[in-house]
């Protein structure tokens, strides 16, 4: 975990660092293995489920995959995004290639605790989108990272504990609207 | 299916909606047989409580018959159970600790945005109770979702009317658990704030749990003379002034645990609704927060404070001071009702407590809309109101 100088806060948190790029950290403690955890979170096609706005994440190779996300008007942006680095059981990181339209990176790591589950931090860094266009987009797709960390993440532990997604639809249309 | 369903202050109407189905895995669908209307809907009803929408379906105590289940469900189409008021996932770290009000994954990932940003951390899912927990449609309706069937319905023995179980699916717990917050010791003299049906279930168990006197404090006549029933002493505030009563009934020492079962009942509300909520307030006069602070000043010193009171956001003029010099104890909180739910159902067997007796009026869901007029108005009377869904087809 990164920090800084002075005590053992991360850097995200911190109020006096500026770094390069936007940097959203987030933990969430999940009453599952690790290796349960990474194994999902590796096979990334899974985290349409737990993500917002996702229309396809398509495995390229063993480290790359494309993702296609909905935009406003039905319009789709994509990328390709490669993993950086792997550590099974234990940590992912990732970077979105060059010609991505918000340019992101992220890690996520899986740490055991000996009677709560697993903590789950995930760090993503990005650069703050530029002009009009950049922010409606940003908007548009929620890629506030923030708010997207915050759902996810929320997600993610509700499958993986509970076994579902909780939702308030009262039937099977309702539920199709809310995923749209 | 019919449905009552909220349109705004004071508006609140029987539609005609889509029926529920299964969305998830672990989700039963219910007939609702009975569904009581609760103190805290009038907060509903009065518009005080945000992040609701025009067409919510209310209703957070409710029963009925399994008529659908999803694949993980463990409920058999046929049952009849009660569903606590609070939806809990039974499998995360809350829940394993019996911390079920707590639960993190009952609250869709959206709707706990809110609560983060109020209290620090989001909300636990509700049914019928606006959208910052959940958005969950509630049981005063034909039919009902209820998510995590296998973990959170009671099953009802066979035989057993409706009227002696469906208060297990809020209030009596929440009683029960009120009391067991106050720990209570055997020969304690506990005081209850507010004789409404939780303070009412608080007398009953604290006798359950061993005081030697109960003191239930209010001013409807009635509910006093309900309090008296179970065997409370009881103060009336307008006729009486109540702490240096209780002074004197207690012999100067102060009552040895005391509980509010007043509170605002207000879920979340923001600071600037706060005030006026107090002021507009229907249970205990025009300062709501006065329970509370009552409660403290009339605590004996190093007593316990137990708190089932539902409270929103901040007040002023809280006691912190009282509260550490006389080193009390303070527990609160929505209650675990999942935990509650197997003793009490047992205890309302053995005949140990009384629930029906709160029911004032019971009436068909298509008259629910007077029921909550008759329940705003009419709050001395009117104790519980219970709809019956089965009765606009029996009529």
């Amino acid at each position: 975990m990164p920090h800084n100088d002075h005590d053992d806060a991360p850097v995200a948190t911190s109020k006096t660092a500026s770094p390069e790029r936007e940097l959203v950290m987030r933990a969430v403690t999940i009453n599952r293995s690790a290796s349960d955890l990474y194994d999902f979170w590796r096979d990334f096609p899974n985290l349409a489920r737990i993500m917002d706005n996702i229309v396809s994440i398509e495995p390229i190779n063993g480290t790359r995959s494309r993702w296609v996300v909905r935009g406003p008007g039905g319009t789709e942006y994509e990328w390709v995004s490669t993993v950086t680095k792997d550590v099974p059981g234990e940590e992912i990181t990732w970077q979105a290639e060059g010609d991505a339209e918000i340019a992101n990176s992220g890690r996520i790591c899986f740490r055991e605790t000996h009677d709560r589950g697993t903590v789950v931090t995930a760090t993503i860094a990005y650069d703050p989108p530029a002009g009009v266009v950049g922010k409606v987009i940003a908007k548009v797709l929620q890629r506030e990272p923030e708010l997207q960390a915050r759902r996810d993440l929320r997600r993610f532990k509700q499958l993986m504990e509970a076994g579902e997604i909780a939702t308030n639809a009262r039937n099977a249309r309702m539920r199709a609207e809310e995923m749209n | 299916m019919r449905a009552l369903a909220w349109h705004g202050k004071h508006d609140v109407r029987v539609d005609t909606v889509d029926d529920p189905e299964i969305v998830n895995p672990r989700d039963a669908i219910l007939k609702v047989t009975s569904t009581a209307i609760c103190g805290s809907d009038l907060h509903l009803y009065d518009g005080y409580i945000p992040t609701m929408k025009a067409g919510d379906i209310l209703g957070h105590e409710f029963m009925g018959e399994v008529v659908d289940v999803g694949v993980e469900s463990t409920l058999e189409i046929g049952q009849r159970v009660v569903v606590p008021f609070t939806l809990a996932c039974g499998r995360c770290y809350h829940c394993n600790k019996q911390q079920h009000a707590a639960c993190d994954n009952g609250n869709p990932a959206d709707n706990q945005d809110i609560g983060e940003k109020l209290y620090g951390h989001g909300m636990p899912g509700l049914f019928g109770y606006s959208h910052m927990t959940g958005g969950y449609a509630g049981g005063q309706a034909e039919y009902v979702r209820v998510p995590f069937s296998d973990v959170g319905p009671i099953v009802i023995p066979d035989g057993v009317d409706d009227d002696k179980v469906l208060f297990l699916s809020d209030i009596l717990p929440t009683g029960w658990q009120a009391a067991e917050y106050a720990e209570i010791e055997p020969g304690d003299t506990v005081a209850v704030w507010g004789c409404g049906p939780v303070g009412l279930f608080a007398v009953q168990s604290a006798f359950l749990m061993g005081a030697e006197r109960v003191i239930a404090i209010d001013h409807f006549p009635h509910r006093l003379e309900l309090a008296r029933h179970f065997g409370a002493e009881t103060i009336n505030f307008e006729e009486s002034a109540t702490y240096d009563a209780l002074m004197v009934m207690t012999g100067g020492i102060g009552p040895d645990a005391v509980i509010d079962a007043v509170g605002l009942e207000a879920h979340g509300a923001f600071v600037d609704n706060i005030v006026d909520q107090i002021k507009v307030s229907t249970f205990l006069g025009t300062d709501r927060t006065h329970a509370i602070r009552q409660a403290i000043i009339a605590c004996r010193k190093g007593g316990r404070v137990s708190m089932p009171a539902v409270y929103g956001g901040f007040v002023d003029k809280f006691p912190l001071g009282a509260l550490m010099e006389k080193g009390l104890t303070l527990r609160t909180g929505q209650t675990n009702v999942q935990k509650y739910m197997p003793g009490l159902l047992a205890a309302i067997m053995e005949g140990k407590i009384d629930t029906s007796f709160l029911i004032s009026h019971r009436m068909g869901l298509e008259d629910a809309p007077q029921g909550y007029k008759l329940f705003h108005d009419e709050q001395d009377r009117t104790t519980k109101i219970v709809l019956k869904p089965g009765m606009d087809m029996a009529a």
